[in-house]
């Protein structure tokens, strides 16, 4: 026989469901009162306006003339543009956002844009990157997003459940999506954790690794509804799933390694290059690619595994019960 | 045991590196100084605005007020009209019929230096000017996305007379009528308030046998000769018209009656040096990440591994091939940031895919059965695990397709969203998938039973078994 890995999965149960809850407890406490989950105008409205530019220039002045452009109130965020050479004309980056979450009309967008451009006419003020979105819109949006999540989430269960029926489909499917819930709960910590707010990114990781998450659990699955044909009934549910996790264990590891190390790639790259949008988009995924091998492992299989004994449990007793009252009919009689 | 053909495997070998190469490379011609497409690469994929930079405004009816589904059709062609005028071809526009917005995106010209999104959104969204004006004379000619002519700005009498404009006119609306002869063709009717019923009966009454041309903004949309003096206020243009050039005229010259201005919702622009980097990165990132997969695969799986690289490097290039179009007639489709992640992710069911029945080999190696069979139980017994994994990311790539869309499902409930970024996701990720049943599935196990049929090649433990 080949050698397998030997690692009691289900037994350690507790410690999984331990480590887990105690991560996210501790993310909660963290997003409750250090750091503050901060959400991106695409989701609450608002605008945000980025312009580069070089030379020497004195902070609050820029804020002067930017403020009096405008009735608005204005938020100032200065930082050094590490994409651009220290000597170049574009070597200065500056946010400005605006407090009142409304969309600011592209006139008067303008009008800050030619104040300091005329203000300040060495200093090569560019605008870099502007957003402007709706209140209602920005709602609408992270609505829509959560009915697509739900949507599919439902449709996984119904599917799980068609096609694994022999292992109970409903109790896998439900506890494949536990196992997404915990994987897009640890991918919001990350963002909370990292300080990037929740934007278009954080819907694409969400999505991705639901995505990776599922079909790691559904390898697994498929293994369990295989053994389950070769072991027989005798086999407990927990010797079912150690012997179909430690089977699929080289596997899971492999395509986890491939798969992270391809993201690590980007990630890596984008540190180098300093490009946040990349950053804020392959430092959640790597994280969330972790949990969702995790959580497949560790989270859904022991579920699984507890749910099924627990159901086991109930028809035993219900079939004891029932022969119970059976002898009793027939003493009576 | 069938075995497959020893020559197969070198077949589907060298057709994956030409797919591959030509997917990357394209294949171009030269015929003078033009450049002839045959075969679309990467260079012809068409950026999104958050990797190329570019600009996104979504317009919406000033005033909160309502508007039907005609009016957006109007709002729609002058949309196009305007952004063919401002010289932008490369863009799209997705309206949204139940909610009255319309989301127009594109990308920076890459020839222009100073260009000003600020004004190009105001200009989008001004107010339009219908113009009935004598003559057809113009001052220069653009082209349109699809080739055909534009005329701009009026000359000589056509400039300086304007005979009526857009507030004069009721509606306008094609129609298919029978002509006096017999005939059958499409015509716009006009209709004219009081007003605009005098105006045009004295001008028709002066221009008879002339031209009056029809211009919104600065761009000519119809130049008909008049044929008739009409004092009913009802006119009809006719002409060779098909029935989707009736309606897109008459969308037109209702544009320059809707009875509200457009406002800018909400806009985003991005400038293109801040894309060109994230561009530049991911291919590098793309490049490293291939890499160290193939050599973690043929060190770890050897044969297996070895084909599972041919097999992603299939993979990857139908999904490069579903982006840029490949041939000449599909359009290219818009790549952004989420698309690159779905691109990812597919990949990541690719090389799983092949793990999965490498290592269900290695497993039947032990067993003792002979390679052709432990290759084909193996190959047997890995296909459900892939089957159900690959098809459930089919539903979520599906429900992304439909959510985020250009027309979703969700669209009465939620409106069109400014981020139909997300829809590259899930249509690479589907792409991808699909490509993997072609690939990682079909084509690698192609290969894998032909190639065991070679000599050199028969050794167990270049499969992962003891040895032999």
């Amino acid at each position: 026989m080949r050698q397998t890995f030997h690692i009691d999965f289900i037994g350690k149960s507790k410690i999984f469901f331990g480590i887990s809850l105690g991560i996210m407890l501790v993310c909660l406490v963290l997003n409750l009162f250090v750091l503050p989950t901060r959400v991106d105008i695409q989701f609450t409205g608002g605008t945000i306006i980025k312009y580069t530019y070089g030379g020497d220039v004195s902070e609050s002045e820029v804020k002067k003339v930017a403020q009096d452009a405008t009735k608005e109130t204005i938020s100032f965020t200065f930082s050094e543009n590490l994409a651009a050479d220290k000597s170049s004309k574009d070597n200065h980056i500056v946010a400005l956002e605006f407090t009142e979450t409304k969309a600011l009309s592209v006139k008067e967008k303008s009008g800050i844009t030619d104040a300091l451009t005329k203000a300040f006419p060495d200093n090569n003020f560019t605008e870099s990157e502007s957003s402007s979105v709706d209140p209602s819109k920005g709602a609408n949006f992270f609505f829509k997003c959560l009915a697509a999540v739900i949507l599919a989430a439902v449709l996984m269960i119904v599917y799980v459940g068609l096609r694994f029926k022999k292992i109970g489909g409903l109790s896998a499917g439900c506890m494949a999506v536990v196992a997404l819930i915990h994987d897009l709960i640890i991918v919001y910590f990350t963002f909370v954790v990292f300080r990037m707010s929740l934007d278009d990114n954080f819907i694409a990781v969400v999505l991705m690794i639901f995505g990776y998450s599922l079909n790691d659990t559904i390898v697994i699955y498929d293994r369990i509804r295989e053994n389950r044909k070769k072991l027989g009934p005798k086999t407990t549910n927990a010797d079912l799933v150690n012997c179909s996790l430690n089977q699929c264990f080289t596997r899971t590891i492999c395509t986890s390694i491939t798969t992270i190390s391809a993201i690590a790639s980007v990630l890596i790259v984008a540190l180098i290059f300093n490009i946040d949008s990349i950053i804020s988009f392959a430092l959640p995924m790597m994280i969330g690619l972790v949990s969702g091998c995790y959580s497949s492992i560790c989270i859904a299989c022991p579920l699984w595994v507890m749910w099924t004994n627990h159901k086991d449990k109930r028809k035993a007793t219900k079939r004891n019960s029932a022969k119970s009252d059976k002898s009793q009919k027939t003493q009576e009689a | 045991m069938k075995r497959i053909g020893k020559p197969v495997f070198f077949i589907v070998a060298i057709l994956i590196l030409f797919l591959s190469y030509t997917s990357v490379f394209g294949i171009y011609g030269e015929n003078g100084d033009f450049k002839i497409t045959y075969i679309k690469g990467m260079s012809d994929i068409r950026w999104g605005i958050d990797i190329k930079g570019g600009v996104e405004a979504v317009f919406a009816p000033a005033d909160g007020k309502e508007a039907t589904e005609e009016q957006m059709k109007s709002v729609k062609s002058i949309l196009d009209l305007r952004l063919v005028s401002q010289n932008i071809t490369d863009y799209e526009l997705y309206p949204d019929y139940s909610n009255g917005r319309i989301t127009v995106r594109f990308p920076w010209k890459s020839d222009e230096k100073d260009y000003d999104p600020n004004k190009a959104i105001e200009e989008l969204a001004a107010t339009a000017k219908l113009t009935f004006r004598p003559g057809n004379s113009y001052t220069n000619i653009t082209y349109a996305d699809d080739g055909s002519v534009v005329y701009m700005t009026p000359s000589g009498e056509t400039a300086e007379t304007v005979l009526l404009d857009g507030s004069n006119v009721k509606s306008a609306t094609a129609q298919y009528i029978t002509t006096s002869d017999n005939k059958t063709e499409y015509v716009v009717a006009l209709e004219f308030d009081d007003e605009g019923k005098e105006k045009f009966a004295s001008a028709t009454e002066q221009y008879l046998n002339q031209t009056i041309s029809i211009w919104m903004d600065d761009q000519m949309i119809s130049a008909p000769t008049v044929q008739n003096v009409i004092t009913d206020g009802e006119a009809t243009i006719s002409g060779t018209f098909t029935a989707d050039d009736a309606t897109e005229l008459a969308n037109k010259i209702n544009a320059g009656a809707l009875p509200f201005d457009l406002t800018v919702e909400s806009y985003g622009t991005i400038s293109p040096s801040l894309g060109a980097y994230a561009l530049q990165a991911m291919a590098i990132a793309a490049v490293a990440a291939l890499i160290f997969i193939c050599l973690f695969m043929i060190v770890m799986y050897r044969v297996p591994g070895f084909v599972a690289c041919l097999a992603l490097l299939g993979q990857l290039a139908i999904s490069i091939m579903a982006v840029s179009g490949y041939f000449t007639i599909f359009p290219s489709f818009t790549m952004t940031l989420p698309g690159i992640a779905g691109m990812i992710l597919s990949i990541g069911m690719g090389v799983d895919a092949n793990i999965i029945t490498a290592e269900r080999i290695k497993d039947e190696l032990y067993t003792g059965k002979t390679l052709d069979g432990c290759i084909r139980n193996g190959t047997k017994s890995s296909f459900s695990a892939i089957f159900d994994g690959n098809v459930t990311i089919i539903i979520v790539a599906i429900i992304l397709i439909l959510v985020f869309g250009p027309a979703n499902i969700f669209s009465s409930m939620f409106g069109v969203s400014t981020t139909g970024l997300i829809y590259a996701f899930g249509y690479t990720l589907l792409v991808g998938v699909i490509a993997n049943f072609i690939m990682g599935v079909g084509a690698s196990r192609l290969m894998l039973r032909s190639v065991s049929g070679l000599k050199f090649l028969r050794n167990r433990r270049l499969y992962g078994g003891k040895k032999s």
